[in-house]
């Protein structure tokens, strides 16, 4: 005969005032196994704890009921408790009569609430009874870290961890790490030079002893779980030997081919071996395979003769790296939403209608222009720019409902890049509202406005349009509430930020999750928001959603210490609540492989004594299984259970209903 | 000729009135592209964009009338008028998608219909089921040099999810058939502005929109370098006609240009003979245009 204590908790009168505490202990007291019970004011005080922990040891109980708030919020308080009293703390059980019962009840007669608690806390008595002892999974922690993304999110986070003593390896698909952040000309509100903050932490990462740099590579497949992962990193071929080449750039002054630089946006040309930038890191170029003549048809190879390191190896192939880790932090980022969408403001018609990275690169000190503001088509110097704000973003016919945050502080900030570096030019604004929430953002607006002669105008523009040379920019401006047409020699729209291309594919190999902009979820949006649902993988920067510097800076702090936190112990311990199989009946259907949404489930195969593969059946990690059950609804032949909520304790809590 | 496909055809009341010239270059284009445009037996007025403000769940019953009947004659019912088409296209789609207004409506005119019909413009077949490509080889006259700018006005694009049938901010069907008739599409940012629809007809303030609208999408393709503008509606054809003598009287350099259909312009590369296609039932004439380009 089983030995249970019932613990029924007035919590004040959170409880108490529509539940009689003393009625429901009592009739517990009336029910087989149960040995003694007791009315308690706060069962989660010191105090009660204690009462707890000395009831158990004295009475020896093998298993406990607390009727109280929900597991929430005191299952670990009381399952601790009880341990130190020497008792499997899987062998206590919560009873929510506070939540699911006397909060969402109000009769103060207690009839009703009483009632209820009574089965409440029967059920999970009888449930209670079945109880197994479950020991906490152990599981070593491999305290290296992956980081994908090598932008300001990334680096920052592969620093931080790399600072705490802990190998990183910094996944990077371009090939050079730095991201959006090193394509900014000023960083709004204090205006410092983006390549100045920048570049800086991209030499940190380059050099850090700790951080293993692998640029022009990308995450091709993740195998493992939580402390334990196994990564497939594809090397692509830079047909540049890394270890010989000293980065002196004979070669690509040499090269006699160009291609639309990606780093500059399409705004100037670059080599077909190439760099993106100057301050490349690593500072090694690429060559072009889509394009460079050598490698398509064996032509050309001047490349080659020039190289006194002998680095250039037109024969170098991908290469397949595997890497173990403990832990993930994906960081990659965003990408500008394809203005092709917007015929009506004629990107990719009219020249001089540009997007905003495109005008962060004219007016970057290392960019196209050398910082001076010149339009495109001509390099003619602007007397006045249109800036069209929330071009898709907040335009559900877009797909883009969201307010991608950082544009109008952007915007804000071209204006005033234009007024210092062309004292004549007048900006225009096309806004449907400031906002600029932040730090001395607010601030930063009204100085462009009232300080530095923006013009803004509430409304959104219906068309641009070429007329004598000039881009005629025909909108609504809803303040005076009048239709205007504003000739101006340049055009500058801030279009969406939308998720990195290719962000759902590489969230379906990590195994984490995504919304329908393909940004990746969080495990909770407040209280777990660096966290996914898969163990072990950390999110920093824009990938999650629109973002600006400093949050993506502290994004990649936080998922970095959260990584540290995993670090900090040789083993970990993970809840004991997963699915079990039972070999025996499994008829290897395999459902239960397809419902898993964490894959923590494989095939294994059984073998007879000569080795041979006899059958397979359903093999379930503890290390990446949640108990979500998932899989235990899928299973036809009920081989799966799982452990603390089997279904022999599910049925018995709804028979003693 | 029998092995022409017969599509059933909607006229709507300007086709056989005021743009007659439109539903006779298009039948005979049509023929020659090996389709016949067969008229409904019995159909009534649409009742112009009038049913389509909102909430007039009454003013769908004439259109759905016209809808029943056009499913009697087949699977596809063409129209000419962009009106028409955004019409019929429109309560189709509520038809099909919102039961109890089907409810309500069928239970009005007592039919049995379930918004099962394909309602195409005269475009779309030329594009979807003849094709550019056919077209282009049957050209015998081409156009080779004309410089036209392609109006397509609101009715044809908008509202945007219910219409589709081109990209709904920079369309180029219109451009498109052009091009298949040897001519040289220009593009004009008016393309798609309205020319101020039935307010014409709403006395003298409306007249003046009217005018002012027209006016601003004739100069927006006269400036963009068009000698000739193509429509695809009755009604936007019949505003830029009428309000082309006040540009040219109000505006300096501005100079008159044809203003002609589509389809006359597709039937006279099809080789159609000018009084086949009734070009002299324009306001302003293209067959001088025709003799200076030497088309």
């Amino acid at each position: 005969m089983p030995r249970i204590g019932v613990f029924v908790c007035q919590c004040g009168n959170n409880i108490s005032s529509t539940v009689d505490t003393a009625k429901v202990a009592e009739e517990m007291s009336k029910l087989p196994g149960v040995v003694l019970t007791e009315d308690y004011k706060f069962m989660c005080s010191s105090p009660g704890q204690d009462m707890l922990k000395e009831t158990v040891a004295k009475n020896k109980l093998d298993g406990i009921v607390v009727a109280a708030c929900s597991p929430h919020m005191h299952e670990k308080t009381f399952r601790k408790a009880v341990e130190k009293a020497g008792l499997n703390p899987y062998k206590c059980e919560i009873a929510n009569i506070r939540e699911q019962c006397s909060w969402v009840h109000h009769d103060t007669t207690k009839k009703i609430g009483t009632a209820k608690s009574i089965d409440l806390t029967r059920m999970v008595l009888e449930r209670l009874k079945r109880n197994k002892n479950l020991t906490k999974i152990s599981i070593p922690v491999n305290k290296r870290a992956l980081v994908i993304g090598g932008g300001i999110a990334g680096i920052q986070a592969a620093i931080d961890i790399a600072d705490g003593g802990r190998d990183v390896i910094l996944v990077e698909k371009e090939p050079s790490i730095g991201g959006n952040m090193a394509k900014l000309s000023e960083t709004f509100p204090t205006m410092d030079c983006s390549q100045c903050i920048m570049t800086p932490k991209m030499v940190e990462a380059e050099l850090h002893d700790r951080i293993q740099l692998y640029t022009y590579s990308e995450v091709e497949k993740l195998d493992g779980y939580i402390g334990n992962f196994s990564v497939t990193i594809r090397k692509k071929a830079r047909f540049v030997n890394e270890d010989l080449c000293t980065g002196c750039g004979d070669c690509w002054n040499k090269c006699p081919f160009k291609a639309d630089s990606e780093f500059e946006h399409g705004l100037t040309k670059r080599k077909l071996i190439y760099t993106p930038f100057p301050q490349s890191v690593p500072n090694i170029p690429v060559i072009d395979k889509e394009r460079c003549p050598k490698i398509l048809k064996d032509k050309c190879g001047l490349c080659e003769k020039v190289c006194q390191p002998e680095a250039i190896d037109y024969t170098q192939e991908d290469e397949i790296v595997v890497e173990e880790v403990g832990a993930i932090v994906v960081a990659t980022g965003y990408n500008l939403m394809d203005e092709a969408r917007f015929a009506p403001y004629g990107y990719g018609k009219l020249k001089d209608v540009i997007n905003g990275l495109q005008f962060e690169r004219l007016a970057s000190s290392s960019g196209p222009t050398g910082g001076e503001i010149q339009r495109p088509s001509d390099g003619k110097v602007p007397e006045s720019i249109v800036f069209i704000q929330c071009v898709g973003s907040r335009d559900e016919s877009k797909g883009v409902s969201y307010c991608s945050k950082i544009c109008c502080m952007y915007t804000a900030k071209h204006t005033m890049l234009y007024k210092h570096k062309v004292h004549d030019g007048q900006a225009y604004v096309f806004y449907m509202d400031i906002r600029s929430g932040g730090k001395r953002y607010e601030e930063f607006t009204r100085r462009a406005i009232e300080q530095e002669g923006a013009m803004y105008l509430r409304g959104r523009v219906s068309r641009v349009y070429e007329k004598n040379g000039k881009l005629m920019v025909q909108g609504a401006d809803t303040l005076s509430g009048s239709q205007v047409v504003i000739e101006a020699d340049m055009v500058v729209l801030a279009t969406a930020l939308v998720s990195r291309q290719g962000a759902d594919s590489l969230a379906q190999k990590l195994g984490i999750g995504y919304d329908k902009h393909k940004f990746y979820s969080e495990y909770h949006p407040k209280l777990k928001p660096v966290e996914t649902i898969t163990g072990g993988i950390f999110l920093a920067g824009s990938c999650v959603g629109p973002m600006d510097i400093p949050e993506s800076v502290s994004m990649g702090s936080a998922a970095a210490s959260k990584v540290q936190a995993l670090f900090s112990a040789d083993m970990l311990d993970r809840e004991p609540i997963t699915s079990k199989v039972r070999e025996e009946t499994c008829n290897a259907c395999w459902d239960c492989v397809t419902a898993c949404p964490y894959v923590a489930i494989s095939k294994k195969e059984i073998k007879n004594r000569k080795g041979e593969v006899i059958r397979m059946v359903a093999n379930v990690n503890d290390g990446l299984c949640t108990g979500c059950g998932t899989c235990i609804a899928a299973c036809r032949s009920k081989t799966i259970d799982l452990a603390g909520y089997t279904d022999e304790q599910v049925y018995a809590a709804l028979n003693a209903f | 000729m029998s092995d022409l496909t017969k599509i059933p055809y909607y006229p709507g009341c300007t086709l056989n009135t005021v743009a007659k010239h439109f539903e006779e270059s298009a039948a005979v284009s049509a023929k020659t592209l090996g389709f016949e445009l067969v008229e409904l037996e019995q159909w009534n007025c649409c009742g112009a964009s009038f049913p389509m403000s909102a909430n007039n769940t009454m003013g769908l019953s004439a259109p759905t009338k016209v809808l029943v009947e056009a499913n009697k004659a087949g699977d596809t019912v063409t129209t000419l008028c962009s009106v028409c088409y955004n019409v019929l296209k429109r309560t189709n789609k509520v038809v099909k998608d919102d039961g109890e207004k089907r409810r309500v409506i069928n239970d009005f005119i007592e039919e049995d219909y379930d918004g099962g019909l394909n309602v195409v413009h005269y475009l779309e077949i030329l594009r979807d089921t003849v094709g550019f490509d056919k077209v282009k080889e049957s050209v015998t006259r081409s156009l080779k040099g004309l410089k036209i700018g392609a109006y397509y006005g609101c009715m044809l694009l908008r509202p945007f999810e219910d219409m589709g049938i081109d990209d709904h901010e920079g369309p180029t069907i219109i451009e498109d058939l052009l091009k298949a008739l040897g001519a040289e599409p220009v593009d004009f940012p008016n393309k798609i502005e309205c020319c101020g629809a039935h307010l014409g007809a709403g006395g003298k303030e409306g007249e003046e929109v009217v005018s002012r609208l027209s006016a601003c999408v004739m100069r927006s393709a006269v400036g963009s370098g068009a000698e000739l503008i193509v429509t695809s509606c009755p009604l936007c054809q019949y505003n830029l006609e009428e309000s082309q003598a006040e540009v040219v009287k109000n505006v300096a350099g501005y100079s008159a240009v044809p203003i002609v259909y589509f389809t006359q312009l597709l039937g006279l590369a099809l080789g159609q003979a000018d009084e086949m296609l009734s070009l002299d039932k324009n306001k302003w004439d293209v067959r001088e245009l025709l003799k200076d380009k030497e088309v």
